[in-house]
Order: C-alpha cells, then structure tokens, then sequence
C-alpha cells in the first residue's frame, strides 16, 4: 500500500470543508463506505450478496430507533455496527455451513433486503413501534436526534463535524480492509475466492472464515446506514430496497472489483452522476443506471469473476518479483513486512 | 362451509397466480440455468401493452392471450440477440445483466407511459358464494393457468419440440447430440419465456393498478418460486407454487397480506437451505 | 503395526446405488498401499469417505484415524489432523503462483515465519523451483499434478491419500512422482488410488482391489495382479 497516496488523500478529505460545502461530499463519503464493504466482500473473498443493502438499512433504522429512545447518539451509533454485525454472523452462517452455492447465496441475500423490505412498508401507524420511536411504515422514521459529542448531548454534531466523522470513518475503515488484507486473513479469504476446496483441503475452516468476513462488512454497511440517516434526517424503507441494493453493486462494478479503492470510487463517481441526474427529469435515472450496468457486465468478455482473477494474475505479474520465500511471505503478508524477517500473521 | 369453499378458492387462485406469473421464469431457468432478473419487467410490459390495446378499443381478451406474448415475446428475442447470448454458463453474470435490463426497462416504461397507474376493469363480474362476494376473474386466472400449464405439459411431453426442450436440460451437448444447435434452442427458449411472461401480465392487467414498479412485486415470488422448485419445470413450479400458496394465503387469512408475504419469504430461505438444489432436486427427481 | 488408517463396515449410498459396500479396510504406519480397480468400482467413492466429501452419499460404518472416527467430519477437520489429500482434478488456486500456493497450505501448519523455509525445502524436492512464480492457472497438467502434491506435503503430513496422482503425466514425471511417494512414504502412510497398473508396479506395494464397491484380493503388488480374478475384473469376464 502506497502511505504517499494514503496521506495525501486524507489530506484533501480533511481540507475539503474549507473551501467547498459538505452537503454533498458527506453522502458520496457515505457511500464509498458502503461500497468498500462490499467491495471487500465480493473482490477479494468471492462472496457476492445482491442483498448487501439489508445491512445498510438496519444500520440506518438501527441506530434512528435506538437514538429516538435514548435521546443521545453514542449507543446508537455502536449499535448501529453491532446489531447488523450479528444478523450478518446468524444469516452468514446460516448459508455458508449449509454449504449452499453461489446462485442461492444471492438469491439468499436477496430475500433477506426483500423481508426487511416488506416488513418495513407495512410498519406505518401508531402501532408499529420499538420504545419511543414508531417505524413509520413507508413514510419512514423523521425527526431523530442526530449525531453529537459522545457524553454531551446537547453538542450536536450536524453539519460539517458530521462530514468529519463521515471522511474518519472511511479512511479507518480503508485501513481496516488493508490490514485484513495483508494479514494471512486476507490471503486465505482470496484463496476461498480462487478455489474453495483446495482451501478446505489446506486445512482451513472455510465457512467460519466467510462468516467472519459476512459480518465484518456488514458492520461496516451498518456504519455507513448510521451515517445516511444522520445525513438524510430521516430513514425510510428504501434503504431496504431492491433498488439501492442494485445500487451498491453497480458501484462496486463499474468502480472495479477486485480492488478497494475502485468500489469507493464507482459509488463516489457514479453516487455524484445520480445527485445530477436526479435534479433532471428528461431522462429516467434507472434507465441509465441500467444501461450502464448491463454494458459492464458485457464489456467484461470472460465474466466478471475471472476478470478479477485475471486482472490479479496480470496485476501480480507486472509487479517486481521478490526473492524466493522471503517475496512470497512478503507479496502474501502485504505491506509493511517487506524484508523483516518476522511480518504480522 | 362457504367458509371452507372461499379458503380453498384463495389458495388456488394463489398457487395459480404464482404458477402463471413463474411460468416464463421456469422455462428459462429450467431449461438454460439461465435467471432472467428482468423477468417482473417482461411481465410489466405485458401488463401495459394489455392496457394500450383496451384502451384503444382493441378485444381485451385479444390483447392479453395474443398481442401481448407476441410483442413480449419479440422483445425477448431481441434482448436474447443483444445480451443473453454472450453470457450463457455465466450464472452471475446473466443475473446482473439481467437486473440491468430490468433497471433499464423500469425507466424507459416511466418515460413512455408515465408514473402514474394505469387500469382497465375486470372484464369477468363478481359472484356470490354464500354471505362472501368473490371475483370472478379469480377464476378465470385459475382456468387460463390450468390450461397453460397442461399446454406446456403436453408440450413437453409429446411433441418433437419438448423432446429438444427435454434434451436442452440436459445440457447443450445433448441438443447437439440430437442435431439441433443449441443457439438456436436457447434463442427460441428466451423468447417463448418471455411470451409467457407477456401473457402472464397480460391476464393479470385488469386486477389492479400498473406501475412501472409493479414488476418488482412479481419477480421477487417468481424467483423463489421458480429456484425452490428445482430444476424440473413444471413439477418443480407447481410444487413450490403449491407450497408457497399455501402458506402465504393461510398466514393472509390469520394475520393481513403483508403476514402472508413475510411468511413466504422466510419460508423460502428456510426451504433454500435444507434443499439446495430445490424441491425437485430432493423428490420426484426425473420429472419434467 | 498398529492402524493409521482403519475403516469398518463403511457403507455410502448415493442415488440408489451402493457405491461403497461394507468394507473394512486398514492401513498401518508408515504403510503404503494401492487401491486399484476399473471404473465404478468404488475406489474414489472409498477415497470421498475417507477425506470427508461425502456430498449426496448416505453413510455408514466408522473410520478411524489413529483411532479416531472421523467419518462424518469435514474435510478441514480430517485435514487438519494431520492428513494431505490430493484429489482426483489437480485442484489449486489459478490465480496465484506455485509458491503463494504451497505458503498458504504450509502457512497454517508452520506459521508465518516457519512457513517460507518449508516452502523452500519441498520445491527442492520436487524439482518445482523454476515454476515457483508461476501461475498456477498457467501449468500443464503434470506440472500441476506434481505442484499439488507439493500443496500436500508442504503440510508435512503423516497420512497421505492421493487420488489418481499419476494421471495425464509424462513417463519421466511419472518416474519421478515414484520417487517422491517412496520418500514421502519414509515419513508417512500413503494411499494411492489409481487405475494404471504399470504405475502401481512400478511402486511395488501392497494392493487393494476394488470391485463393485467392495474389496475383492488383497496383497503384495505382485501376487495381486497376477491373480486371474483381477485380470477377469478389468476385461470384464466376471460380472
């Protein structure tokens, strides 16, 4: 990983608020963190869910339901992670001990953001609610309190401190993808993606493993629901919908799968495309979103899991070789361990 | 008693709604492993061209038994001739392209016809059955789905036509094994998929207000229907479709529509998980 | 000797037919053992039960590994053990090179720092240092061959099953692929299931024969394929 690139980055994040507004900034920052987690999921381990927006949604009722009844944002928004987290380790482990096969993990997947969907929709009156907060059906929940100073309830953190929270979550949760990367985590998740039973046969646990990475990044689509709905001020089924959950994986398509920082830019790229396209009425949104979303997948001649393959193999190629195991260990172990004789593992 | 008689009503008219609006669904999985994500949109389509036709003074009963498979139909074909054909064997592949067309096929229905819903009255008045006032159309559907499905069973069954279908399912080296190219049977597979599919949404025009969304609503049964049948397609299809009927409208009558959805959908997850290959992978195996 | 490997009554059902029918098998230390026998005859259905990929079978009866019944354990656990499986399709990760290959598999059993040196040792022992970085996808089929069973001994096993290890090699590799097997032998008990008798002779160790799922002869290499029941089996003489 290139720190130049990292920092400079981070640089211009953090810079930003001096010289444009963050209205818009903060939800394109919010969905490069949703398209990371799936990103990291689909890229690297293999796992494609159509449902991903199942843990964007709960993260976003989650932590609106939570902060209505406690008045405060600070449990909210850690259960905001939690609560998706767990759902994700009980549905993940759900698919992946039953040794199910890529189709009925997306149909699976897909299910699951539909019955969160539905359930949703049919929430509306007073009825329908958890504590204080009634779910509001397919109106959707208005008027939560929005994030403030942990401890200080009455600091609010609206506006840019929120852009700021937004632009430190995603580059933690970079790093964090990084680091799982380069430890022998990452390298056996990419060797579930490349041959699943060759890794059973090595000896490795194949369905903890993607259960382990299934909850990970739906925690991390929890934090960026959490997010949404302190950007949006209010949470409606629609993030639920079949719709956002084409969404993300358009994103995390054309952004380039198999990489982290193609999702988080397909989401910030095209995410902006769809703020634009939204304000014009002459041509539908979807018919675009559509048309580009079936040019890739038909751009892509080998399909588009052996293009990650592929794109690997040929990326690993063009790169230096190191010496003997020394640059396995090193090529394997990511970055930061080259040359010590011990790495992280 | 009446009771009993309308209970056993709503579950058929369920098990046939489910099976006619799978129908298309089924023949293309069943027969190429191919899953059309678009395929609720074929079923939008058939829907609104249905309306146009009766709006414009032409037979209803016309325009849903024939224009709209035939023009769904053609549709099929050209989406075949522009994208399926480059992604057979691709499952996932097929899968987003296909929900790319459907994202497609949503905004350009909004651009052309407008987002607000559309309808035409039930051409079949209700009937009593007891103290319970029931739609007549209902059975209409049933009867128009029985007759669909025998149709495709006899199809299959007895004519030479089945036969390559049959063979198909086997793979496409057994069609070639038979002197027939594949490409050929799958372009003519896709388009008699989505015909039925037109045909579906074409019959089912007159029960409510068309959107260019309602296709969402269809796809999402169909699927878990057609994929927890298994690969058999008409035992698999009417298998789950029974299933499925069953418990959506048992749980309807208990506790509202939205219940009976619910348990459905749940229901297929658990169904997904003890039989992955589907209904028809686990019992009556060799079936068509 | 005691058994490393011991199968009891093991019986698997799949689709109405007995693929494996009530054989009890044992292997003992450092024992190493041909499965032969035509197509169908229950070799590699055998080789599924023991290696925990029973996928549509029906099972019964035990296996037991040093003691051990591990017949409804997945294949990470068998593995896991202390057992290197190489299946009947040379199976590794394409995308990645011989070597990332081989560190992954020694990764688990030798840890980060331990992992490169054993990488380095069985490269040298099978002759596989001038594919080191290449890709796995790239190999011809011997090659892969041979760089899966560098997969499996990388993990330094004590029991190793090899399913068809000779299949789709060259004369030289095969003669090679004798040698290592004979090394690995010194250190480990060994399973090959094969159907190519010159290969099994060529190895020179005892034989089991299948036949329609149960074992038919047992013995040394030589008084077994001599036998003319064995030779009936493969022309087919004997129903």
């Amino acid at each position: 990983m290139h720190w130049g690139w990292f920092i400079a980055f981070a640089a211009v994040l953090l810079l930003l608020p001096l010289v444009i507004d963050t209205h818009t900034p903060t939800v394109l920052l919010i969905w490069a963190l949703f398209a990371l987690s799936l990103g990291l999921m689909w890229g690297y381990a293999g796992l494609l869910s159509f449902g991903h927006s199942a843990y964007f949604g709960l993260g976003a009722y989650v932590y609106a339901i939570a902060a209505v009844n406690m008045g405060e944002s600070t449990v909210p928004l850690m259960l905001a992670i939690v609560v998706p987290a767990a759902v994700a380790a009980v549905i993940g482990a759900m698919m992946f001990y039953g040794r199910i096969s890529d189709v009925y993990m997306s149909v699976i997947t897909l299910v699951v953001t539909l019955i969160l969907f539905k359930f949703m929709n049919a929430t509306a009156g007073d009825a329908y609610r958890i504590g204080d907060a009634r779910l509001g059906g397919f109106n959707g929940m208005p008027g939560f309190p929005t994030l403030n100073v942990p401890g200080f309830p009455e600091i609010s953190l609206f506006g840019t401190p929120t852009y700021y929270v937004c632009a430190v979550s995603l580059l933690l949760c970079y790093l964090l993808c990084r680091w799982i990367l380069a430890r022998s985590f990452g390298r056996v998740l990419v060797g579930i993606r490349e041959n699943e039973s060759r890794c059973a046969m090595m000896g490795y646990n194949v369905p903890a493993l993607k259960t382990a990475i299934f909850t990970v990044c739906a925690a991390m689509a929890g934090l960026s629901g959490c997010l949404f709905a302190n950007w949006a001020e209010i949470v409606t089924p629609s993030v639920f919908s079949l719709r956002q959950a084409a969404e993300v994986l358009i994103w995390v398509i054309v952004g380039g799968l198999g990489t982290l920082v193609g999702p988080m830019l397909g989401a910030a790229v095209l995410g902006m495309v769809k703020l634009l396209l939204g304000e014009q009425t002459t041509i539908d949104n979807a018919l675009i979103l559509g048309i580009l979303l079936i040019v890739v997948v038909l751009a892509i001649p080998r399909g588009v899991v052996p293009a990650i393959s592929a794109a690997w193999a040929s990326w690993r190629r063009a790169r230096p070789r190191g010496v003997g195991a020394g640059g396995a260990r090193r090529r394997l172990g990511g970055a930061g361990a080259a040359g010590g004789a011990q790495g992280r593992g | 008693m009446d009771y009993a008689a309308v209970v056993v009503l709503e579950i058929l008219y369920m098990i046939a709604f489910l099976a006619l609006t799978s129908a298309g669904l089924a023949i293309v999985f069943g027969m190429m492993r191919v899953i059309n994500l678009a395929h609720g949109e074929f079923v939008m389509l058939g829907g609104y061209l249905t309306i146009a036709c009766a709006k414009v003074g032409v037979n209803i009963y016309f325009a849903m038994l024939v224009v709209a498979p035939i023009a769904v139909g053609i549709f099929g074909l050209i989406v075949e001739r522009l994208i399926i054909r480059f992604l057979y064997g691709r499952m996932i592949d097929v899968m987003l392209a296909t929900w790319g067309l459907s994202l497609l096929m949503v905004g350009a229905v909004s651009m052309i016809f407008g987002t607000t819903a559309v309808s035409i009255p039930a051409p079949i008045p209700g009937y009593e059955l007891g103290s319970y006032q029931m739609g007549g159309y209902n059975l209409f559907i049933i009867a128009i789905t029985l007759l669909l499905v025998g149709a495709m069973w006899v199809v299959l069954r007895f004519t030479r036509a089945g036969l390559i279908a049959r063979g198909a399912m086997q793979g496409p080296e057994v069609v070639a094994a038979l002197g027939y190219d594949p490409r050929k049977v799958y372009m003519a597979t896709f388009t008699v998929g989505a015909a039925l599919s037109g045909l579906a949404g074409g019959v089912l025009a007159p029960l409510t207000g068309l959107l260019p969304s309602s296709g969402g609503a269809y796809i999402a049964k169909a699927f878990i229907t057609v994929i927890t049948g298994g690969a058999a397609v008409i035992s698999g299809t009417l298998s789950s479709a029974t299933v499925f009927g069953i418990v959506n409208q048992l749980f309807s009558f208990e506790a509202g529509p939205v219940i009976g959805e619910l348990a459905m959908l749940v229901l297929a997850i658990v169904l997904l998980r003890l039989m992955p290959q589907g209904i028809t992978g686990r019992f009556f195996r060799g079936s068509t | 000797m005691s058994a490393v490997l011991e199968t009891r009554d093991l019986t698997m059902r799949f689709g109405g037919v007995v693929a494996v029918d009530n054989v009890s098998f044992s292997l003992g230390e450092r024992e190493l053992r041909c499965l032969i026998g035509p197509n169908g005859a229950g070799k590699t259905s055998f080789f599924r039960c023991l290696t925990g990929r029973r996928d549509q079978g029906r099972t019964s009866g035990e296996v037991l590994i040093r003691g051990q019944d591990v017949a409804r354990w997945r294949p990470h656990e068998i593995v896991q053990l202390g057992v290197g499986i190489k299946t009947q399709v040379p199976s590794l990760m394409n995308g990645l090179t011989v070597e990332e290959n081989l560190w992954l598999a020694a990764r688990r059993v030798h840890g980060y720092a331990g992992a490169g040196n054993v990488v380095q040792e069985v490269m040298a022992e099978l002759h596989l240092g001038n594919l080191a970085r290449r890709l796995a996808g790239e190999l011809a089929h011997g090659q892969r061959q041979v760089a899966e069973i560098g997969v499996v001994i990388v993990q330094r096993p004590w029991l190793v099953l090899l399913d068809e290890p000779a299949a789709g090699m060259t004369g030289e590799e095969i003669d090679r692929l004798v040698n290592v097997i004979r090394r690995i032998n010194q250190t480990a008990a060994v399973i090959v299931v094969d159907h190519d008798m010159a290969f099994v002779r060529m190895l020179a160790s005892n034989v089991t024969v299948f036949h329609r799922g149960a074992i038919l002869v047992e013995g040394t290499a030589q008084r077994v394929l001599d036998d003319p029941r064995v030779r009936d089996v493969y022309l087919g003489n004997r129903a």
